[in-house]
């Protein structure tokens, strides 16, 4: 059976600043951080004949195309679920490239969260199926949907909001090291973390992610065509997408288990392709839309045992050198939110060894997409 | 308020409910209560099914408190209460809701500090804007 280990590497990364306003179109954007990749790869964009994206990324194949000047395309996907898709879009191309269906391809989102509009106030979209069962009883936003999730594990297994504030501090901690994050001059203590607001009670406004304007990319190539590019080729060693059997999506109240997730599903086939485990894993990037997801996801990776999520974060676990540094670059509770992509191109920079908060010689990056909602998730190696 | 926007599969939960029945879509070839409803059975995949009265009795699976930002009419009532319960005739099947002081009554008539995970609850209905949904009162207020 073909198999996609080592198959493409990640040979360029591109970004935007991020700040809660950005005065450019998300579209320019987008072409921005797409031209920066190429420019970091060192591919001219009239060889780009690959794109995939979000389907909630609101520039199309067809804008960026014509923008950047990308040739004849002949590969291009969206992936659905929010966050859920990020490292699908990796993977996606990945596949296309490792099967021929293309061989530059452009991954990328561009967000204007951060001055746009707020998903959940537009009730006409979110009301339908399942909406019905929830919002009118003033289950309005994410974070209250997670929140009841979130109740429920810490009733379960004894997790507080220390287990918490460990998250949100070891994201923000990466985030003062690195001059591009949204927070990097913003220091938090336990007790700014303790008294700040609540947004949906037990979750407080630093369990929440930012609200950013940012665009990012990545190129993907294949591993023969990477050794010639201008970076140090970043190997997708594994790429997975899951979604359970009788999964609900973010209000996951309807099955046995709700507090397991598409993190197991997504988990058991990256693995099972891989030629290591949870425990060689150097630096991940753990999709950090809220801060329970973290310990919900290193139950759902395998690098601790159902119920172990929230203690493994004590003791400094999640700092640089920890048991398991996570999200260096500050992640979306402290960099920048754009659907996670910025846990992509750090997961790049971990293993070409240029992160603002390096771990040394890192060698194995596991970075995930949203867990809760259906995700995807990628193994990266140098 | 919002009101529930009705799918053809959700459409008889909420006419039962303006009879004041909770009602639970079951397979009526294996058995099998399945919520929310969908057009077929996951277990055997029959299309058939009916709708099954319920007790109304429940215990409170989980719950939070939102806190502003949020839709206006909503963080007028803020904080106020979502909770998730578990039906005590079918604890895999769980409804999300609000806890109230009596049938109508605002979403942020109960105190907070009353609200625990596993206290019994009972569904009442209320009229909401023309519009019958289900409501919790706690056994033991």
């Amino acid at each position: 059976m073909a198999t996609l280990k080592d198959a493409t590497a990640i040979v360029g990364i591109g970004q935007t600043p991020f700040a809660k306003q950005l005065p450019e179109s998300e579209k320019a954007l987008a072409c921005r951080a797409i031209v920066a990749a190429l420019e970091d790869a060192g591919i001219a964009p009239s060889e780009v004949d690959g794109f995939a994206s979000y389907t909630m990324e609101e520039t199309d194949e067809v804008e960026v195309a014509k923008a950047i000047g990308a040739g004849d395309v002949t590969f291009f996907s969206k992936i659905g679920y929010g966050g859920g898709g990020s490292c699908a879009t990796v993977g996606h191309l990945a596949s296309a490239i490792a099967t021929g269906q293309a061989n530059v391809g452009i991954a990328w989102r561009s967000r204007k969260r951060g001055s746009g509009p707020r998903p959940w106030k537009n009730t006409a979209v979110q009301l339908p199926t399942p909406g019905q069962w929830t919002r009118p009883f003033g289950l309005l936003r994410p974070a209250d949907e997670i929140g009841l999730l979130a109740r429920r594990y810490m009733h379960e297994y004894g997790a507080t909001r220390d287990h918490l504030f460990n998250v949100a501090l070891a994201c923000r901690n990466r985030a003062n090291q690195n001059p591009a994050a949204m927070m990097y001059e913003r220091p938090m203590t336990r007790d700014s973390y303790m008294t700040s607001r609540w947004i949906s009670d037990p979750l407080c406004l630093f369990d929440n992610c930012l609200e950013t304007d940012g665009a990012l990319a990545c190129v993907i190539v294949s591993a023969e065509r990477a050794r010639d590019c201008r970076q140090k080729p970043v190997y997708v060693h594994s790429a997975a997408q899951g979604l359970p059997a009788q999964h609900h999506g973010m209000v996951n109240y309807w099955n046995d288990d709700p507090l397991t997730g598409p993190a197991w599903t997504a988990a058991r086939h990256l693995w099972k392709q891989a030629d290591f485990g949870p425990e060689d894993v150097d630096v991940a990037q753990i999709y950090d839309a809220f801060t329970p997801l973290i310990p919900l996801s290193l139950e759902g990776y395998g690098f601790c045992g159902r119920g172990e999520g929230a203690s493994y974060t004590e003791g400094g676990a999640l700092e640089i050198g920890g048991r398991l540094p996570i999200n260096t670059s500050g992640g979306g509770l402290s960099e920048a939110y754009v659907h996670g992509f910025n846990l992509i191109t750090e997961g790049v920079k971990q293993l070409r060894g240029v992160s603002t908060a390096q771990v040394p010689n890192a060698a194995t990056c596991l970075v995930t997409a949203g867990e809760g909602v259906p995700t995807s998730a990628i193994l990266l190696r140098s | 308020m919002l009101q529930p926007v009705i799918d053809d599969d959700g459409a008889p939960f909420w006419e039962y409910a303006a009879e004041g029945e909770l009602r639970i879509q079951e397979c009526t070839s294996c058995n099998e209560l399945r919520f929310p409803p969908r057009p077929c059975c996951p277990h055997c995949q029959s299309f058939e099914s009916d709708w099954r009265l319920m007790s109304g009795r429940a215990r409170i699976w989980s719950y939070v408190f939102p806190h502003p930002p949020l839709l206006p009419e909503y963080a007028e009532m803020a904080p106020y209460n979502a909770v998730v319960v578990e039906l005590a005739d079918a604890p895999q099947i769980r409804l999300v809701g609000n806890v109230v002081a009596e049938a109508g009554a605002r979403l942020d008539s109960v105190d907070p500090g009353k609200l625990r995970i596993g206290a019994r609850v009972q569904v009442v209905f209320a009229e909401v804007e023309g519009m019958t949904v289900p409501q919790w009162l706690l056994e033991r207020p």
